[in-house]
């Protein structure tokens, strides 16, 4: 079953195509890697499908809803964790779980219970008075993660959730991953690391804002004669014409 | 680099001819009780009088009126028999009576005018063999101690309530901006208008908490009285302290960075604030598009509905078309404002 669905999606910016013309799907349950260059619209994408940014052209189905009539149904279903850490500093890491489950409408029952469950699992329970600003990265984006996951949405959309984190946090954040996608989370993540596209069920790898290629690891090494995703990719970002912006 | 550029030259251009403290073509009026040739002769001395613009034939009970609604600053009485008085006693006097909520334009005023009385005497030397003697009794209104914190007491109010609630709104959603929080609670099924009422309520309750000090304050150390209703006045400050978080949240919907905001809020708010309220330059003595800009300024008319309820004491019926115009302001840039607060990132 498929629980994002993309046709011909496409966002301009006057004559500049950011994303052009994109066409996938992604099934429930998968990590679907997002990859791409700099600049060659992934993030446009994303938050497309977040509904943050509003299509061009094309037609998307995000959790079963349409893109443009049901906005709101979809912002219930999906979680998302952007590029820039999206957590409050000024704020405890209780009282940033608190204010993540009232936004989401989480009763306050729910919002206890999540809280301890959380800080249980990230071993955070002596740090829950914190200031957020006080963790170190890889400790904000595995938070950060969590509350993304809160209010147990069907899709969550990570946008870069690794970047600058170490790569012991980094195997870490991996594996709360895939305990998300054994129970039944889609994760949408894009990412710059690739020893993290390997991690990927599927990876779909955008230049100047097409998808050039999409399929598990496996396929686009054999498809492409390379040892590795890294090789990958280099063959087919070389050919972009955009620059690196 | 406009603002670099721009500002030093729009702010010589304002300050150097617009904003005087000068008082030009003020209106006053002239109860003249006597009507014989002493008084007329003054009178004529204060029409050609480049100062004053006079407004003759008024009565008593239209006196009263005009200085309530603000459209005269000063009146000049000639008693009843003035000619004869002076013929006879070789002395009279006439009765200044100056608007003294603005303390120091009604001192300019009350100078201007006896001055020019003074000198009026040469005037009425074929009249009378000198030495006669015209007094002057002056009358300060609403102000009789001529103190400057009742002037300066409802600028002070808008100024702050304008820093705290404008300033402080639109920094504080910019911020969210900023930091990337913003995105999130734009993902979340959270409507807008609850976040901009979470956003507001903070705001309100604390500029509530300073208009109670600030009116604490200027009654018990400053000894300002509030000699309208106290009901009223409060309701009237929470409708500017409204008024001026519509607008903090106009300016973080058309800014980027909480730098931009902060120099929105400072140099299309503040300086105008100052400027255009009326409180350190009157406004009557602006050129007139000056005087038109000053109309889109709130604080302009939150100063006025102070001045008038807080220092003399009147009551709606005096100040309901400021109110009407605050409301009018408030629910435009309220409603502006919630439908630019743009639900998607672009």
């Amino acid at each position: 079953m498929n629980v994002i669905e993309v046709e011909n999606l496409s966002k301009h910016f006057g004559k500049f195509k950011a994303v052009d013309d994109i066409s996938f799907n992604v099934s429930r349950g998968e990590i679907f890697g997002f990859l791409g260059a700099n600049g060659a619209g992934k993030t446009t994408a994303m938050r497309m499908l977040c509904g943050l940014s509003l299509p061009t052209l094309g037609e998307a189905r995000v959790a079963g809803f349409d893109l443009y009539k049901d906005a709101e149904q979809i912002k219930r279903n999906i979680g998302y964790m952007s590029q820039r850490f999206s957590l409050y500093d000024d704020l405890s890491i209780r009282e940033n779980i608190r204010f993540y489950g009232g936004i989401y409408g989480l009763t306050n029952k729910q919002i206890k219970a999540k809280t301890e469950s959380m800080l249980h699992h990230l071993n955070l329970e002596e740090e829950a008075n914190k200031m957020v600003k006080s963790l170190p990265l890889g400790w904000k984006q595995k938070l950060a993660f969590s509350v993304s996951l809160l209010h147990d949405p069907q899709i969550v959309f990570l946008d870069e959730p690794t970047g600058g984190v170490d790569p012991i946090t980094r195997r870490e954040f991996w594996t709360m991953i895939y305990e998300a996608s054994d129970k039944g989370t889609t994760v949408f993540v894009t990412t710059h690391y690739m020893d993290e596209a390997e991690y990927c069920s599927r990876v779909s790898i955008m230049v100047d804002g097409k998808i050039d290629a999409l399929g598990t690891p496996l396929e686009l090494k054999e498809k492409f004669d390379s040892p590795n995703m890294g090789d990958v990719f280099l063959k087919l970002a070389r050919k972009a014409k955009r620059g690196d912006n | 680099m406009f603002i670099l550029f721009g500002m030093p030259i729009v702010q010589i251009l304002i300050f150097g001819f617009a904003l005087t403290n000068e008082v030009k073509d003020s209106r006053i009026a002239i109860l003249d009780e006597s009507k014989d040739e002493a008084s007329e002769a003054i009178i004529h001395r204060l029409e050609s009088s480049l100062y004053f613009d006079i407004e003759k034939n008024i009565t008593q009970p239209q006196l009263v009126d005009a200085f309530r609604e603000g459209t005269i600053k000063l009146a000049v009485v000639f008693p009843q028999k003035f000619s004869e008085q002076l013929e006879h006693t070789n002395a009279a006097s006439i009765q200044l009576i100056a608007d003294a909520t603005d303390p120091n334009v009604a001192t300019t005023l009350v100078n201007y005018a006896s001055a020019i009385i003074y000198d009026s005497q040469n005037d009425l030397k074929g009249f009378k063999e000198l030495p006669f003697k015209i007094n002057t009794e002056m009358r300060m209104l609403y102000n009789p101690q001529m103190k400057g914190s009742y002037n300066f007491v409802p600028g002070v109010m808008a100024m702050v309530l304008m820093l705290v609630c404008a300033m402080m709104t639109s920094i504080s959603i910019v911020k969210e901006k900023e930091m990337g929080t913003m995105e999130i609670i734009l993902v979340s099924p959270i409507v807008p208008m609850r976040v901009i009422i979470a956003k507001m309520v903070p705001y309100f309750i604390l500029s509530a908490v300073n208009i109670a000090s600030i009116l604490l304050l200027s009654v018990f150390v400053l000894d300002v009285p509030i000699h309208g209703s106290l009901l009223f006045l409060i309701s009237e400050c929470l409708l500017f302290t409204l008024t001026v978080l519509a607008l903090g949240l106009f300016i973080s919907t058309i800014s980027g960075s909480q730098q931009v905001a902060m120099l929105i809020s400072l140099m299309g708010l503040f300086l105008p604030t100052i400027m255009f309220s009326g409180f350190m330059f009157p406004i009557e003595n602006m050129p007139v598009p000056l005087q038109v800009i000053s109309n889109v300024v709130p604080a302009k008319w939150f100063y006025y509905i102070v001045k008038n309820v807080m220092i003399k004491g009147l009551g709606f019926q005096f100040v309901w078309k400021e109110t009407l115009v605050l409301s009018g302001m408030m629910l435009f840039l309220m409603a502006v404002s919630i439908k630019k607060f743009k639900v998607r990132l672009e």
